[in-house]
């Protein structure tokens, strides 16, 4: 009786690891990615899509949040990585091989919130969010708060703030921002960085994490990407621009943002346009990146990679804006194509 | 006086026991409580394609995890693989061969590296199988749940053993049978349904392990084939979905749970009834 | 270790070469001795590695930062300064109310089990709670998600604000703002996790106690709780003790169950309804995405720290052990 247990225990756990097998194709070829949480919904889509066109080639994309994607490329363990805040000199300086950026998609990160009563877009200065963020406006009513949005029954309540809790490139975006419109943020928090070490709030794992922190929490706020907001249909703010306007995140405002810091574009990609100029800009819009080895080895590989870049520069721009991320401006795509050929 | 006193201790005999109870009654009711909450709701999410599917893209609702429910099975089956013979070898050498200082320290560490949070068991796990290949694997995943399973099974196994009656022994050694013929033929078959019942509960133990799979099996959106490539389990499917803000999500994550839990809760079963079959030895 | 060398002394043939090789091996004895002390040595070899890889790969992290890791306050990768007070504080104190809640209710029904239930109603249910202790953490995480946070954002936190929270001293343990995650809400889950440890390992404890001492204690007009209070409770300590340290230690360790509701924040916060962070359920978040050499490190030395906490525990619980044998009470 009880071999014959184990041996049913034994013949499952068998052809649990037959069963795979069956359906595996000749010459798959199969890519480890990880890293950003913000272009997730993308690159899911995208890597799906691509895998139907292309059956022998998988990607595994898992989105672990940008530092991940830094440091699991840096210590080799994925083909490649993705991130929202380009890595920086020191990054680059470290890694034993040659990495390149490759923008692929154009985002926003918003101020999302979760106030009972409140369905509509809240305004936020610049000063507002660093205060939220900083611990020095506590509650929903303040005056800073109030003064630009005359009208609305703001409520008495603490504000709950909700962070990031992994190494995030949705964070940088945010504490650049931050960063580029308060000196009290600078001097207090630092620069841009993937990890932070917040005054307050709570942390929550990954986009998908925060927004459901937020989702679940009165009276709070989060930033996340716009989609997370969209397709979780919870409100969010617009933001004051360095024009000084109230700017909401969509297609054409992010877009701007790209146009008004096209020209200053460097070769290899690494840019920040949160707080670019222009009274149609929304601020804190951001490129994000896959981090691809200058060099790779396994020749499968490489061309699979070079071929997927090829076809997301393209074919695969076509399905962004379905999930509300902003296309490339066409002088970005025709550099980026020139860059794709050097990956050797 | 005496009476008053008397009647103080009556009623606080008759206090005391009733809180006794209402805690008995409070905490059975609670955990019942949230196990037919859990059944409740992963039950309403279960469905065929639940089992059948792949995970959809992010945001999209549908798909199932097909993939992490094999992927469970196969690293269970890692850490059957590489645990459960180092376990019962170890076990046999406490039980029967062991001298005294040696066998301390072994039963010590034992103790100890079953004491061991499993994030740390996965930091070693990291260190030991994905930083020299590079790249996250089920067979890291395996070593992580492997030793795990290893100090439960050690010691199971030896307390198993030494409840086998020394006569049995001392008749086969009696017919001329040497030690170790002994062990295989007389000793470890009378307890074997004991030592079993130990391995189904070390490895239903490390079936839910959640932490140490985060950095070394990873997860996996698609087929993992063979064992080098990351592979998506079911523990760490739940905490994904759960933290996530999608209410599809949240549907699977409750029949994951569900899923897992009934993995874990047949093992149990299972043990416990092979235990109690076994008994008559 | 002696015992060990002797054994590998006797293993030494007289003479080499295949005959003598098949000699033994028809003994085969001696064989199967060096055979599974291999695997036993196989465990302190794994052991030793672990510390070893802890204690290596924390070199740039114990460097730096020397003791001070231990208090220092800030854990910034903004600026690369690292320390894991916050971590140690947020452990000490969610194990603390886990045990705090889980340790009476538990208790009190092991005695009720034990020694008023009928036999068949306690055995059922010892069986049912048994099979609780297998659930794994991160099903009670997700639990926790969507039971214990609701709860404690809409009615166990505002209740406590405004009655505990206005109470002198105590009072700033249970100040707003109430965020429904926190330390108070992962210290109630890890003691719905260790409860049934507890009522599990008491209850048989306590049914160990000889049939005489109630007896005796009765006979001498006793009522049915002081006998129980008063000598039964009192003959099982170390047992219960032995439960209450297994429970302590499943809850400093625990990682998922915590790391979903503690809110995960580096702050060391007076009021049990803040956010926090354990050492676990930060090496969770962070240790597949930290950038930098020393970041990491530092998270591998919060491992080893983790580490060399259930090392502690685990000898006290064995000097516990000892004590009761000598002690003449029971051994659990």
């Amino acid at each position: 009786m009880k071999k014959a247990l184990l041996v049913v225990w034994l013949m499952t756990l068998s052809m649990a690891v037959a069963a795979p097998r069956a359906t595996a194709q000749g010459g798959a070829v199969k890519l480890n990615a990880a890293g950003a949480t913000f272009p997730t919904p993308i690159y899911t889509k995208w890597f799906d899509v691509y895998h139907t066109a292309h059956p022998n080639i998988e990607i595994n994309y898992q989105s672990i949040g940008s530092g991940g994607g830094i440091r699991q490329l840096q210590s080799g363990t994925v083909d490649f990585g993705a991130s929202d805040g380009p890595m920086s000199d020191e990054q680059l300086a470290q890694s034993k091989f040659k990495i390149l950026h490759f923008p692929t998609v154009l985002g926003a990160v918003v101020p999302t919130y979760n106030i009972a009563g409140i369905t509509g877009e809240l305004n936020f200065t610049q000063k507002a969010l660093a205060g939220i963020y900083l611990g020095t406006i506590t509650k929903w009513n303040d005056p800073e708060i109030a003064k630009a949005n005359p009208g609305v029954n703001l409520p008495a309540a603490d504000i709950v703030v909700v962070h990031r809790s992994d190494g995030s490139g949705t964070s940088y975006i945010w504490t650049d921002f931050l960063s580029k419109v308060s000196d009290d943020w600078k001097t207090k928090v630092g620069k841009a960085n993937t990890s932070v070490n917040w005054p307050v709030g709570l942390g929550g794992k990954g986009n998908e994490g925060v927004t459901g922190l937020v989702k679940q929490t009165p009276n709070a706020i989060g930033y996340i990407e716009l989609i997370y907001a969209v397709q979780n249909s919870i409100p969010y703010g617009k933001v004051q621009n360095a024009a000084g306007k109230f700017v909401k995140a969509d297609l054409a405002s992010v877009t701007a943002a790209a146009a008004a810091d096209a020209k200053n574009i460097p070769d290899d990609f690494r840019v920040s346009i949160t707080n670019a100029p222009g009274p149609t800009v929304y601020p804190i819009s951001s490129f994000t990146w896959l981090l691809i080895p200058a060099q790779i080895q396994d020749a499968a590989k490489r061309d699979a990679i070079k071929d997927f870049l090829k076809w997301m520069v393209t074919d695969g721009q076509k399905f962004n804006e379905g999930l509300t991320y902003a296309q490339l401006p066409k002088e970005v795509i025709a550099r980026e194509t020139k860059a794709i050929s050097l990956i050797q | 006086m005496s009476a008053l006193r008397i009647t103080w201790r009556k009623s606080l005999n008759f206090v005391m026991l009733t809180l006794t109870g209402v805690a008995a009654f409070a905490v059975v009711s609670v955990l019942f409580l949230i196990l037919g909450y859990l059944i409740w709701n992963g039950g309403a999410s279960l469905s065929w394609k639940f089992f059948t599917q792949l995970p959809k893209p992010v945001g999209e609702t549908g798909g199932g995890m097909a993939n992490a429910i094999v992927g469970s099975l196969k690293l269970l089956f890692l850490a059957a693989v590489m645990g459960l013979p180092v376990g019962l070898l170890a076990g046999v050498y406490l039980a029967e061969f062991g001298g005294k200082t040696f066998s301390f320290i072994v039963r010590y560490t034992t103790d100890l590296l079953n004491g061991v949070p499993s994030i740390v068991i996965g930091i070693f796990a990291y260190s030991l199988a994905v930083l020299p290949v590079k790249h996250f694997s089920a067979l890291a995943g395996g070593v992580a749940l492997g030793i795990m399973v290893i100090p439960i099974t050690v010691r199971s196994t030896e307390e198993f053993l030494r409840a086998v009656p020394g006569n049995m022994r001392e008749a086969a050694m009696a017919l001329g049978a040497s030690r170790w013929k002994t062990i295989a033929t007389v000793v470890l078959p009378a307890a074997s349904g004991g030592i079993l019942t130990g391995m189904l509960l070390a490895l239903a133990r490390v079936a839910g392990e959640t932490a140490p799979l985060l950095f070394t099996a990873f997860g996996n959106r698609f087929w993992s084939q063979g064992w080098g490539q990351p592979i998506a389990s079911l523990p760490v499917m739940i905490y994904t979905y759960a933290v996530a803000p999608y209410d599809d999500w949240h549907r699977q994550a409750w029949a994951a749970g569900l899923v897992l839990l009934g993995l874990v809760l047949l093992s149990n079963l299972g043990a416990r009834f092979i235990l109690a079959r076994s008994k008559v030895v | 270790m002696s015992a060990a060398a002797t054994t590998l002394a006797h293993e030494v043939p007289p003479q080499a070469g295949p005959r003598a090789f098949l000699h033994r091996l028809r003994q085969g004895d001696q064989i199967a001795h060096l055979l599974t002390l291999t695997f036993a040595a196989v465990i302190l070899l794994l052991t030793s590695m672990l510390v070893y890889e802890l204690w290596i790969n924390s070199h740039l992290s114990r460097t730096q930062f020397g003791w001070a890791f231990f208090w220092t306050k800030v854990w910034d990768p903004n600026f690369d300064n690292f320390g894991a007070a916050p971590f140690i504080y947020g452990t000490l104190v969610t194990s603390a109310v886990a045990l705090l809640l889980a340790v009476p209710l538990g208790l009190a029904s092991a005695i009720f089990l034990s020694e008023l239930a009928p036999r068949k109603v306690s055995d059922s249910i010892s069986f049912l709670i048994d099979l609780l202790a297998a659930v794994p953490s991160v099903i009670y995480g997700l639990l926790g998600i969507f039971i214990v946070v609701p709860l404690m954002r809409t009615t166990l936190g505002p209740l406590l604000i405004n009655t505990v929270g206005n109470v002198p001293y105590i009072g700033v343990l249970f100040r707003g703002p109430n965020y429904g995650v926190g330390f108070l809400t992962a210290g109630i889950v890890l003691a719905i996790m260790v409860v049934p440890f507890i009522i599990s390992v008491s209850r048989e404890v306590l049914l160990t106690v000889p049939r005489e001492q109630r007896e005796a204690a009765m006979a001498l007009g006793a009522t049915r709780w002081e006998s129980t209070w008063q000598v039964v409770v009192p003959w099982a300590r170390t047992g219960i003790m032995g439960s209450v340290f297994l429970a302590l230690a499943r809850a400093l360790g625990e990682t998922m169950a915590v790391t979903m509701v503690i809110g995960n924040a580096a702050a060391i916060k007076a009021s049990l309804l803040a956010p926090g962070d354990t050492i676990a359920s930060t090496i969770a978040n962070q240790f597949t995405e930290a950038t930098g050499d020393l970041y990491l490190s530092s998270l591998i030395e919060l491992g080893l720290v983790l580490f060399l906490i259930t090392f502690i525990l685990n000898g006290l619980a064995r000097i516990l052990i000892v004590a009761t044998e000598r002690g003449g009470g029971r051994p659990a």
